[in-house]
């Protein structure tokens, strides 16, 4: 089968890859590229275990071609911390327990990272929503919740 | 394993020569959050992948200097929430796209996959066709017009033809006095499919409905028109006798299957009451427009 070449922008950085044409980026991404932060968890858009931001958009990585990436801009859990020093919304998450197996922790962060740079004072309501496509099987979802909050007043604050 | 290859075009013309030339085992890719699901399934394997979000057309929102909009086929829902006069003059609309799925589902979603995909549950179609909207549609011999309740054949099947791609929804002008909505029922509160779906758009001018359309949505092999309905509101001051009477359309239009999210009985019924819930909202935001 002719494999594509694609040329896109991984957390920052210019990235070429070659893939199938119907081949998933979530395939891609933890399969050619080795990122395998991101996860599966069911393939068909319902767990948002597999989500990242595509030019800035939350998407389910499993529903969109791999090939689809092509010039565009990636942003997937491995680029979430600046080296050690973790994104405030992880270092909440290990403080506050909002998570266990951790298999949906990188869909929640990059999803909760999403819907603070959009609006950084939501309400409890708006996360919840906003995090209505990422499933977790073990924490309840309030610990989440109450970290997405805690972070989201820390980080107000910090930027006053 | 078949090999399946992936085009991205730019114009509409390359797209619908590809289209027409693969004959049938091409398929349209939006965003892809029917199509991929599908194609993962097993229940799907196209031969060529015919990606429309290059072109410009099918991701633009444009609103016309008589007040109408043409939505791109290809826009997604969270694209159209962004859109800073779209929700104001089409709230209805807006919100029924809005409900499909998640956010993530949303950054991709667009109300052109979810006509096409021609589910009779598909929660923007029955918005659409209360909004009056028109597609246009282009294939191997030009362009065509058609409303959106004209576009869906049944379960997963179009009246489009083969290498016929929607391009846009024309959506009207709006009168002033007028006001849209949408309401599904659910068994959950999100991320699950319409037992029923109503789209209702109203103009009331001095109390009179002057203007009504109904579109019902999950309970029949396609998503429906119901001109009686709208009939039993134009010409009243929403009274009940004509919201009742109204509700007795939507009742009478129903051909649901029964299964383990509704009963027959109770999907119509259901449709009834929620004629009238939509019917509510639709004023109100009439009133204020
Ligand atoms: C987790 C999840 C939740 C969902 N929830 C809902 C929901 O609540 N309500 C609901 O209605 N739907 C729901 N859906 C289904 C789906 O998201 C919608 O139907 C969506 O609108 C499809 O749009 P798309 O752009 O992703 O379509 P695609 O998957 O790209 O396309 C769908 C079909 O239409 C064809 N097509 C697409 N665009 C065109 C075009 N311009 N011309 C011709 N053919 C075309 C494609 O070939 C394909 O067969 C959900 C899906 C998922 C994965
Ligand atoms: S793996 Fe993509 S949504 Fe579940
Ligand atoms: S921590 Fe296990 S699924 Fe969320």
């Amino acid at each position: 089968m002719a494999k594509l070449h694609v040329a896109t922008t991984i957390n920052g950085e210019p990235m070429e890859f070659l893939c199938d044409p119907g081949q998933s980026l979530l395939d891609a991404l933890r399969g050619t590229l080795g990122l395998t932060g991101t996860k599966e968890g069911c393939g068909t858009g319902d767990c948002g275990a597999c989500s990242i931001t595509l030019d800035g958009r939350l998407v389910c990585s499993c529903l969109m071609l791999a090939a689809e990436a092509e010039g565009r801009e990636i942003a997937t859990i491995e680029g979430m911390a600046a080296g050690e020093d973790l994104h405030p919304l992880q270092q909440k998450f290990l403080e506050m327990a909002a998570l266990q197996c951790g298999i949906c922790t990188p869909g929640m962060l990059i999803a909760a990272r999403n819907l603070l740079e959009r609006n950084p004072d939501p309400t409890e309501t708006e996360v919840r929503f906003w995090l209505a496509g990422n499933l977790c099987r073990c924490t309840g979802y309030d610990k989440i919740v109450r970290a997405v909050m805690e972070t989201a007043e820390e980080m107000r604050g910090a930027a006053r | 394993m078949t090999d399946t290859r992936y085009l991205a075009p730019q114009t509409l013309d390359e797209a619908v020569g590809a289209f027409a030339a693969a004959a049938g085992a091409a398929r349209i890719l939006a965003g892809g959050t029917d199509l991929l699901v599908q194609m993962r399934a097993g229940l799907l394997r196209p031969g060529l992948i015919i990606d429309i979000k290059k072109i410009e057309e099918m991701t633009a929102i444009v609103e016309e200097p008589d007040g109408g909009f043409r939505v791109g086929a290809a826009v997604s829902g969270a694209a159209l929430a962004e859109h800073p006069r779209f929700g104001q003059v089409w709230p209805g609309v807006l919100e029924a796209v809005n409900l499909i799925g998640s956010t993530q589902v949303q950054g991709r979603a667009s109300p052109g996959g979810n006509l096409c995909n021609a589910s009779p549950a598909g929660d923007s179609v029955p918005a659409m066709i209360a909004a009056g909207a028109v597609v246009t549609v282009q294939g191997p011999n030009g362009r065509r017009q058609m409303p959106v309740e004209a576009v869906p054949a049944g379960p997963g099947r179009t009246n489009l033809t083969p290498g016929e791609i929607l391009v846009s929804f024309a959506l009207p002008a709006r009168p002033k006095g007028s006001g849209d909505a949408y309401l599904r029922m659910i068994p959950r509160t999100e991320m699950d499919i319409a037992v029923v779906g109503v789209g209702v758009s109203l103009t009331i001018q001095g109390g009179t409905v002057t203007a009504a359309r109904v579109g019902l949505g999950a309970v029949a092999p396609t998503v429906l028109l119901v001109a009686d309905a709208a009939d039993a509101l134009i010409g009243s001051k929403l009274d009940d006798a004509a919201l009742e009477a109204a509700a007795a359309a939507c009742r009478a239009a129903c051909r649901p299957i029964d299964d383990k999210r509704g009963t027959i009985v109770y999907r119509t019924k259901v449709a009834g009451v929620l004629l009238k819930r939509t019917v509510a909202i639709a004023a109100e935001r009439a009133g204020r427009a």
